[in-house]
């Protein structure tokens, strides 16, 4: 059986759902953030699959190199924000952080 | 005709308050006592000199005057006229285009009424000094109140004579409601709503000729070829224009008074400052009969003719009714001389009805006449009973005897507003009351000679006013000099600032009485074309 | 001289005192005692010229009625106010009168009035008085008439009340000026009517208007109100019943005053003016005329009767000689009438100089006994001056005798023409209470003048005071004597016993009437114009013609003269006219008097007939003379016997008479009750009707005005409830309800950022849900 598209979106739905599961039921900043990347790699894989089967061809290329890019300043500023969280409140914990309901 | 900066002479005449208000503005009132004491001179100095400047403007019009010029509803002959636009909207729902025109002029009519005006403003400056408090704030008032009157005097556009007209309601509460007497937000609020229950009845008939005639000129309101077919109004004595008659004439009469309208006077008086009374009586009330002869009259000449018999009849009632009201002051109540004097005005200007309602030229000349000679005879009357009120914080009639020995020249002066009120010959109101009674006697005989029994119960009341004030013995309490201290008055007589408020007055009353026509000649040409237009667009029977 | 000149002249004499009251209203302080001086030679040379003025025009314009200026006063358009001035030959006279007794009065009062600390205003309210007075006089229409009118009644307010710190002087000077203005009202109204009519004020225009059958609202009646209306003027002025009330308490003046305006000359000014309207006067309105005079003098003589002050009995007596010129009017005995006037300018103003002059002796002789509680005028305090002050008593003595009508004097010419005239009336017409009330008048007049007399003069003084008394300086005694001195008869007419013969009358002959016959008496129209009433250009002018006929003319008659030059002769009447048939009327339109009058003698030659006055009426005043002098001459003298039978000679005691007829005596001491009535009747109604209005106005008509303020004022409050509980209730109530979802709501902003996505996730698959 030869590898298809249906293979590749299983795999990235997969993907994607263990990014939100990560996202919604972690605790941890830091790893909400890993779950932010599972879910963006999942796109990634999206636009190549549909970059090698559909016809989305170079643009499919150009736009993971997009995600990568602005995955890694996400992260950096991500990076930057749990730090001050840190600093002021002295855990990490997104389930305490709920100040944005004033 | 003479121009200033493009803005012709009835511009400046009117707007030259404008001018006094800003200077005023910006002069400091101070915020401690001294300071205060001194601004307050300032105040009262510049109003005197805008004022002034006004009366040389009103004297320089008067020189300037044409006096054969017709005016009336013919465009091309007022004089003074400036005509611009002034507000252009076009495309608005409903209305389409709107045109309300800056249209002033004057004619024969309204020429008197600026004079009037000018002079009284400049005199009852003079009786401001009365004024105790907030000079700064009442000086400014008192300039747009002059602002506003003359407006309205040289309106030729409804929609400008009305902006005009509730303009001058403004300061006029204000000056009643903050500088008045005990009773003063009473009175203050009386007279507001009073008159603007009147302009109310003005603004609806305003609206309904701008629909009939698509303009807002008066002039174009008085042709009736200008008014479009199928409209409200248009027509003749359909029942709409003789209700528009009725509305317009009730906003009018609240202004004149006559009765039943006339309780706002005397309250308004009683409790207005001394030189917001003079204006009050010697120009306010003057708008309504004004405003009869500008707008009701042409523009509503059959109404005129239809109703001329009960106009006459109020005229009639009012003379007496006041009169007799005046007379019944010296029994009821307090016994304010001011009141009485109130009343008398509403007698007084019944005259002016009867004078109107007769419609041929002894009548409405002996009316506009006589309302020139009521604004400056009752002018005197009020700044005469001021000058005693200042002194004795009182004004009732009781209180007072034997002052003619305390002060004579001030006697002098009050013989003569009080005989010219009674109508004694050679003074201003022998004349003009003589030219109503002679006109009214032509139209309505019977009512006439019952007017005139207007001029006996005129000299009992007050003959019976002066004899109390002035003859007999002088009261215990008054037998010192009014002002211990010497301060405000040095002596006890009348001084000078109040001299030069009533002087003029006396000057102009006397001179009138003798030489009529230097007045009378300025409205005849306008007076004969405004009765031979309206008794021609009235189709009056015998025309 | 010309007629501009004259009319000049007249014109400066106007001015001239008006001057003087300017000059001196001004400069009070500076001009101190020097005002009286200022005052009388200005009034010096206004009698001058006025002597100048009058002799001019009866002699050299005798003939020419009256000379006249008109100008515009102002102009309406279309048409002007014309005013002016005129000068006939009554005026002439008028003006004499007039500045004569103003300067003789000016010079009385510098030694009368010398103490007064208002001296300079007291000659200034005697210039302005002058001024109008003269105003009236030369007026030739009736605006200016009424202007000057108003104010000689603004001068006599001012000068009743010129002692004002007396409440009694203030309240008379009040009460002449409102009861005058009653009058007014009527002279006002006449006017109005006349205006309306004919269009003009003027004297001339109108008569000659009503001579053309123009009559106002084309009613003969009309003519009658309107006369009857100006004659309201008069009855105000010269104090006529029902309106005589104000003269005697207008005596609270100065008693110069009371000479000046209230017996010699304001007073007359409403004589003067029926006189001027004589010729428009129809039948009725004389009637009228000659009621009210007669009624007048009447009953002011009763009252006269019995008072005691010295000057009310002069005020009674001067309100009985008007009612007298007013009944010799009404009745067309017009020249008698005003020939009374003047005689009895001159001999009431003596009086009442005279009387000034006792009172000023009196305050003299009180000040010195250092007494001020006793009445200086009252008679009874008197007595016994006749020695003590001759001249003063002798000049009083020859105007009591003028005035009570004793023969040579001129009292007794026109007192004598009036009665007969009054004669002539009555049996002409019926009417004779006139005759009735003129003759008992003038028995009356004999005896209070004497009572007066004999009380203050003769016998012993009855008070220590008046004992003291002593003559006043010659700025008191000249103008009596003058005064007293222009009384004799002599000046008047030559024979003593008939004044239709002297100058005077045939100077002053009646104006014609210019009313259409069928509203005049008969015998008061002109013969020619009786017999067809075919024209009607009669005028003023017309009077001087009449005086020129001759009563005993005989022959020259001109039976069927066709041309009207021939005609034109003094005194040819046919002394057979009577007949009342056609009448040839050439020429008669022609205005000019002098034709006219030949025109009248034309007419009368065309009717042959036995007549040679001008109408019936003179014919049997001629007639009644001689009756008329008898009657007259026996009743003064009883008048004057029975005064003295009781005051000087005591034959009766007055007391015992007075016990016998006590209501009588009531009624005339206590004025017949006028002011009473007057004060329970009109006055009262007046003011409780204007007290009522008042009421009226405050509570009902301001009530209602404050009612609706209130109502309004309710109705706003009600509203406001309303406005709160209802509209703002809806407001508050969705206002409520979105409070309520947002407490629902806000449970879910739990501020957890997985529970919004949680949220988003489930919004999206929902949204997949129903839209894909």
């Amino acid at each position: 059986m030869a590898i298809g598209l249906t293979h590749y979106l299983v795999v990235s739905a997969i993907l994607f759902s263990l990014g939100v599961f990560a996202i919604v039921t972690r605790k941890n900043a830091i790893l909400v953030l890993m779950g932010l990347e599972l879910i963006l790699n999942s796109a990634n894989l999206n636009f190549i699959a549909f970059a090698k089967f559909g016809g989305l061809n170079i643009e499919g290329h150009i736009a993971v190199m997009f995600i990568i890019v602005l995955a890694a300043a996400e992260v950096a500023v991500a990076l930057a924000i749990v730090l001050n969280i840190y600093q002021n409140y002295h855990h990490i914990d997104v389930d305490e952080i709920n100040s944005l309901k004033e | 005709m003479f121009s200033i900066f493009g803005l012709g002479p009835l511009t400046l005449i009117t707007f030259l308050p404008l001018l006094g208000m800003i200077v005023m503005l910006l002069i400091p009132a101070g915020t401690d006592q001294e300071a205060k004491e001194k601004s307050k001179n300032y105040f009262r100095w510049i109003t005197v000199g805008f004022t002034f400047i006004q009366l040389l403007l009103a004297i320089l019009i008067y020189a300037n005057f044409n006096s054969g010029m017709n005016g009336v509803n013919d465009p091309a002959s007022f004089q003074f006229v400036e005509n611009f636009k002034w507000i252009s909207l076009t495309g608005l729902p409903m209305l389409g285009d709107l045109h309300i025109n800056y249209f002033v002029g004057i004619d024969g009519i309204s020429a008197p009424m600026i004079l009037l005006t000018a002079l009284i403003c400049f005199v009852a400056s003079f009786s401001s000094w009365s004024i105790k408090k907030a000079h700064k704030g009442y000086f400014i008032m008192y300039l747009l109140l002059d602002l506003g009157m003359m407006g309205v005097f040289i309106s030729l556009d409804f929609f400008l004579f009305y902006v005009f007209w509730e303009l001058m309601l403004l300061p006029m509460y204000f000056l009643i409601g903050i500088w008045g007497g005990p009773r003063k937000e009473y009175a203050a609020i009386k007279f507001f709503i009073y008159t603007l229950f009147g302009s109310v009845f003005m603004l609806l008939v305003m609206i309904a000729l701008y629909f009939a005639v698509g303009s807002f000129n008066l002039l174009d309101m008085m042709d009736p070829a200008n008014f479009k077919p199928g409209a409200l109004l248009t027509g003749f004595e359909t029942t709409w224009r003789l209700v528009a008659f009725i509305a317009l004439f009730v906003g009018f009469a609240i202004k004149v008074p006559i009765v039943p309208f006339h309780t706002w006077l005397p309250d308004a008086h009683v409790e207005a400052p001394t030189p917001i009374s003079v204006i009050l009586a010697g120009v306010l009330l003057k708008m309504g009969t004004y405003g009869m002869l500008r707008i009701a009259w042409p523009i509503f000449p059959e109404a005129v003719a239809y109703f001329q018999d009960y106009i006459a009849f109020i005229g009639m009632v009012s003379i007496i009714y006041g009169a007799l009201c005046a007379l019944g002051q010296h029994k009821i109540g307090k016994r304010d001389l001011k009141k009485m004097i109130a009343y008398s005005s509403v007698s007084h200007m019944g005259y002016v009805m009867l004078g109107l309602a007769a419609m041929n030229t002894e009548g409405v000349v002996g009316a506009i006449f006589q309302m020139f000679n009521h604004g400056t005879i009752t002018a005197m009357l009020f700044m005469i009973v001021g000058v005693i009120y200042d002194r004795s914080h009182t004004r009732g009639l009781d209180e007072f005897g034997g002052l003619a020995n305390k002060m004579p020249i001030y006697t002098g002066i009050m013989t003569i507003a009080f005989f010219a009120a009674i109508g004694l010959p050679g003074l201003s109101g022998f004349v003009s009351e003589v030219l109503v009674f002679l006109g009214g006697f032509k139209a309505y005989p019977v009512m006439t000679v019952i007017s005139t029994l207007g001029i006996v119960l005129g000299a009992a009341y007050m003959l019976w006013a002066l004899q109390k004030v002035f003859f007999g013995k002088l009261p215990e309490r008054w037998q010192g000099p009014w002002d211990p201290t010497g301060k405000i008055y040095k002596n006890d007589d009348i001084n000078k600032i109040e001299l030069a408020a009533l002087v003029p007055l006396a000057i102009v009353v006397i001179f009138l009485g003798i030489f009529p026509g230097t007045l009378i000649d300025m409205m005849t040409t306008s007076v004969n074309h405004f009765i031979e237009f309206v008794k021609i667009g009235g189709q009056f029977a015998g025309m | 001289m010309t007629q501009e000149t004259l009319l000049l002249l007249s014109a400066v004499n106007l001015l001239l005192p008006l001057l003087g009251f300017v000059a001196i209203i001004f400069n009070q302080k500076r001009l101190g005692r020097n005002a009286g001086y200022f005052g009388t030679s200005l009034l010096g040379v206004n009698l001058i010229t006025s002597i100048i003025v009058a002799a001019t025009k009866l002699t050299q314009f005798d003939q020419a009625g009256m000379l006249q200026m008109k100008f515009d006063w102002f102009s309406l358009g279309n048409h002007s106010v014309t005013i002016g001035l005129g000068l006939d030959n009554l005026a002439a006279v008028m003006l004499i009168v007039v500045n004569l007794i103003s300067f003789l009065v000016h010079l009385f009062s510098l030694e009368y009035m010398r103490d007064d600390k208002r001296f300079p205003r007291f000659y200034a309210y005697l210039g302005i008085f002058t001024f109008s007075m003269i105003g009236i006089v030369i007026a030739n229409n009736f605006l200016n008439m009424y202007i000057f009118w108003e104010l000689v009644g603004l001068s006599s307010y001012l000068l009743i009340g010129f002692w004002y710190e007396k409440d009694s002087a203030a309240n008379a000077g009040k009460k002449a000026f409102i009861t005058n203005r009653i009058g007014d009202f009527g002279f006002f109204a006449g006017i109005m009517i006349l205006f309306y009519t004919y269009g003009s004020f003027m004297f001339d225009d109108i008569f000659a208007l009503i001579g053309d059958g123009h009559l106002p609202f084309d009613n003969g009646t009309m003519l009658t109100v309107a006369g009857i209306l100006l004659f309201m003027g008069a009855i105000g002025k010269s104090a006529q019943f029902p309106l005589h009330v104000w003269l005697p308490d207008a005596m609270e003046g100065p008693t110069p005053v009371s000479a000046l305006i209230h017996a010699a000359t304001m007073v007359a000014a409403g004589v003067y003016l029926t006189a001027r309207i004589f010729p428009m006067l129809t039948a009725d309105a004389l009637l009228f005329v000659a009621y009210i005079g007669a009624i007048t003098a009447f009953i002011a003589a009763t009252i006269a009767i019995t008072q005691n002050d010295f000057k009310k009995v002069l005020a009674y007596s001067t309100v009985s000689q008007l009612g007298y010129m007013i009944m010799a009017i009404g009745v067309g005995s017009f020249t008698y009438g005003f020939f009374h006037l003047v005689a009895h300018a001159w001999f009431k103003a003596c009086l009442f100089l005279g009387s000034g002059s006792v009172i000023h002796a009196m305050h003299h002789s009180m000040d010195k006994a250092h007494n001020h509680s006793m009445d200086p005028q009252d008679i009874r305090n008197m007595g016994g001056l006749r020695k003590r002050m001759p001249w003063t008593y002798y000049t009083f003595l020859f105007s009591t005798i003028a005035i009570s009508g004793v023969p040579f004097t001129s009292g007794f010419l026109s007192k004598d023409g009036i009665l007969a005239g009054t004669l002539a009336f009555g049996s002409l017409t019926g009417h004779w209470f006139i005759t009735f009330a003129g003759y008992s008048a003038a028995a009356m007049t004999a005896f209070y003048m004497f009572r007066l007399l004999i009380s203050a003069f003769h016998g012993r003084p009855k008070t220590e005071i008046a004992a003291n008394t002593h003559e006043n300086n010659k700025f008191i005694t000249i103008p009596l004597v003058v005064l007293s001195v222009i009384t004799f008869f002599g000046f008047y007419s030559l024979n003593p016993f008939d004044g239709g013969t002297g100058w005077f009358y045939n100077k002053l002959k009646a104006p014609a009437t210019v009313v259409p016959a069928q509203y005049q008496w008969s015998f008061l129209v002109p013969y020619e114009k009786l017999n067809a009433d075919l024209h009607s250009d009669n005028c003023m002018n017309c009077s001087p013609a009449e005086a020129k006929e001759n009563p005993h003319s005989a022959g020259m008659e001109n039976p069927h003269s066709e041309g009207m030059g021939e005609v034109h002769a003094e005194g040819m009447e046919n002394p057979h006219a009577e007949g009342m048939g056609e009448v040839h009327a050439e020429g008669m339109e022609n205005p000019h008097a002098d034709i006219h009058a030949a025109e009248a003698n034309h007419a009368h030659g065309v009717h042959a007939g036995s007549h040679h006055a001008m109408h019936r009426f003179e014919e049997a005043t001629h007639e009644a003379h001689v009756p008329a002098m008898i009657i007259s001459l026996i009743i003064a003298a009883s008048g004057i016997f029975v005064a003295f039978t009781f005051y000087q000679f005591k034959v009766f005691n007055p007391d015992t008479i007075v016990g016998i007829i006590k209501p009588f005596y009531l009624l005339s001491y206590n004025k017949w009750y006028f002011d009473e009535i007057y004060d329970a009747s009109i006055i009262w109604f007046t003011l409780a009707f204007s007290k009522l209005l008042a009421w009226f106005d405050l509570k009902i008509v301001d009530g209602t005005v404050n009612l609706v303020g209130w109502v309004v004022n309710g109705i706003g409050h009600i509203v406001g409830i309303f406005d709160n509980v209802v509209v703002d209730g809806l407001v508050n109530l969705s206002a409520s309800t979105i409070g309520f979802f947002g407490i629902v709501l806000r449970k879910f902003q739990t501020g957890r950022v997985q529970a919004y996505l949680v949220m988003t996730i489930i919004g999206l698959m929902l949204l997949i849900y129903f839209v894909v």
